[in-house]
């Protein structure tokens, strides 16, 4: 009889590691985050939810951390991924600092070397479980650029994750445009946040903006948005549609 | 030099607080042929003096690209200067992998500073017998460094290192103030005329030379033979003057040799 307990069946191409050493399933989830270019930088926003499944168990998580004097990192997706991400960009910004000779990690380099690492983990089959946003301002250059989970990268005017995708990037491509102002770039990033807020259902209405320029990096104390729900459609949501709920 | 009972291994200290072996691999950089350097605010220009074992052989390459903005000049054994671009450019290509971005000309000297530095505690290694012009682009604008055997590294406005090298750097002492704000143009004819000053009367065409440029939009490139021939006659038609840019008169063609390397006599693997 046959008394040795098998991790893997036979025919696994992944090797003697064990299941329980990789990625399989995210568990404390961040949702979307939204970012955008405007006249003297980048404007980002995220709530503060983070999901156990569809339980909404924290609500003071922040998705948005600043990165060494140029860039600001958001991110969706695993959030202890995230903090892992951190714990790298740490180092490396640390390494940075030491060789203490006038040169520095702009937004670009740390794009690029997050996209490195989201990808090689992609390879070995143990995915770092976020979707990035990472935005920065270096001598005047802007810079907004997102890696998934997979290692897909690209930099754009306006990026962001997950829901964002469907429901705030239309909204961006109709009312974005060069050299907006800090109000309307606020007022454009609350539009997307509120759409969001009515149609994601692991939003939570308790939001940060932040904004980096070359000055540095600020991000604003949590607040909500205002909602309507008195739209007439709701109030009588099957009378158009018979047989709905 | 002077042998000595301290001088057999590079682990071995003299009671002077001397290590022999990294001197005499010191030694060897000042028998190679001469390189020179030079910067301005925006450009670096390499220079060095093409010898050939005999009139059948062809002349070693001393000059490397090592990435779009940064290439090196050696002098001393040229094989040990040929793996050491070889790492230099293995490390700028990861780099540019990893960040998409240049890597800085300081950090790279740094790095082979300190893998020659190695070489000077290891009782199973010897130091490296090359000596490098490391010329290249940084955020803080153009840099000249250069490298030494001992690990060490310094940043200059320009040097020559080589057999010869002091009639160069005696030129060079004399016009560095201007180099800051010079044209392309002028850095190039006062990196010729500083070759032509190691050449100690030899007649200075472009067959016995090579000149790099490396610059703010100008990455980094050989200059081909017509170039730097034409560049020579220019100047060579103004007479013994010097060029358009310095002050000072006359060209002396004939500098007293001052404490450069022992002898004409070069050995095999050193040119």
């Amino acid at each position: 009889m046959n008394f040795t307990v098998s991790k893997q069946p036979e025919n696994c191409l992944l090797g003697p590691e064990s299941d329980s050493q990789r990625t399989l399933y995210p568990y404390v989830t961040g949702t979307s985050v939204v970012a955008l270019k405007y006249k003297d930088g980048i404007l980002m926003a995220a709530d503060m939810g983070g999901s156990y499944g569809s339980t909404l168990r924290y609500k003071n998580v922040e998705r948005m951390k600043p990165i060494g004097k140029h860039s600001l990192l958001g991110a969706s997706g695993e959030i202890s991924d995230f903090q892992e991400i951190l714990r790298y960009l740490d180092d490396l910004i640390l390494y940075d600092n030491m060789w203490d000779d006038g040169n520095s990690l702009g937004p670009k380099e740390v794009h690029n070397y997050l996209t490195r690492v989201m990808y090689n983990r992609r390879n070995k089959f143990n995915p770092l479980w976020n979707s990035l946003v990472l935005g920065g301002v270096k001598k005047g250059e802007k810079y907004l650029g997102t890696v998934s989970m997979i290692g897909v990268n690209f930099e754009d005017n306006h990026v962001a994750t997950g829901f964002g995708n469907h429901l705030a990037r239309p909204i961006l491509r109709q009312d974005w445009h060069e050299n907006l102002s800090f109000e309307d770039g606020v007022k454009l990033l609350e539009k997307c946040m509120r759409v969001l807020l009515y149609r994601d259902r692991s939003a939570i209405n308790k939001l940060q903006i932040a904004k980096i320029t070359e000055e540095g990096v600020t991000i604003s104390q949590p607040y909500s948005l205002k909602t309507y729900w008195e739209f007439s459609a709701f109030a009588n949501p099957a009378q158009g549609a018979v047989g709905t709920w | 030099m002077f042998r000595n009972q301290y001088d057999t291994d590079v682990t071995t200290w003299s009671p002077a607080g001397r290590l022999f072996q990294v001197e005499y691999a010191m030694e060897a950089v000042k028998q190679g042929s001469a390189a020179i350097g030079l910067r301005s605010k925006t450009h670096i220009v390499l220079g060095c003096v093409n010898k050939a074992n005999s009139e059948l052989s062809s002349h070693q390459k001393k000059i490397f690209k090592v990435d779009d903005h940064i290439g090196v000049a050696i002098a001393g054994l040229t094989a040990d200067g040929r793996v050491l671009s070889r790492y230099m450019r293995n490390e700028c290509i990861n780099y540019s992998f990893t960040y998409e971005s240049p890597l800085p000309v300081g950090r790279l000297v740094v790095q082979l500073a300190d893998k020659a530095q190695v070489c000077t505690q290891r009782s199973w290694k010897r130091p490296y017998g090359v000596g490098l012009l490391v010329a290249g682009l940084d955020e803080s604008g153009a840099h000249l460094y250069y490298n030494c055997p001992s690990g060490n590294y310094f940043e200059y406005q320009a040097f020559a290192i080589g057999s010869r090298s002091q009639a160069a750097k005696t030129y060079l002492e004399r016009k560095f103030e201007n180099f800051t704000d010079a044209s392309r143009d002028d850095l190039v004819k006062d990196a010729l005329m500083a070759i032509r000053e190691t050449l100690q009367g030899e007649t200075l065409k472009s067959s016995v030379c090579t000149i790099a440029v490396v610059g703010v939009g100008e990455p980094f490139h050989i200059l081909d033979q017509g170039t730097v021939q034409q560049m020579i006659d220019a100047f060579e038609i103004v007479g013994e003057q010097e060029g358009p840019d310095a002050a000072a008169g006359q060209e002396a063609s004939a500098e007293p040799e001052q404490g450069a390397g022992a002898g004409e006599g070069v050995a095999p693997m050193d040119i």
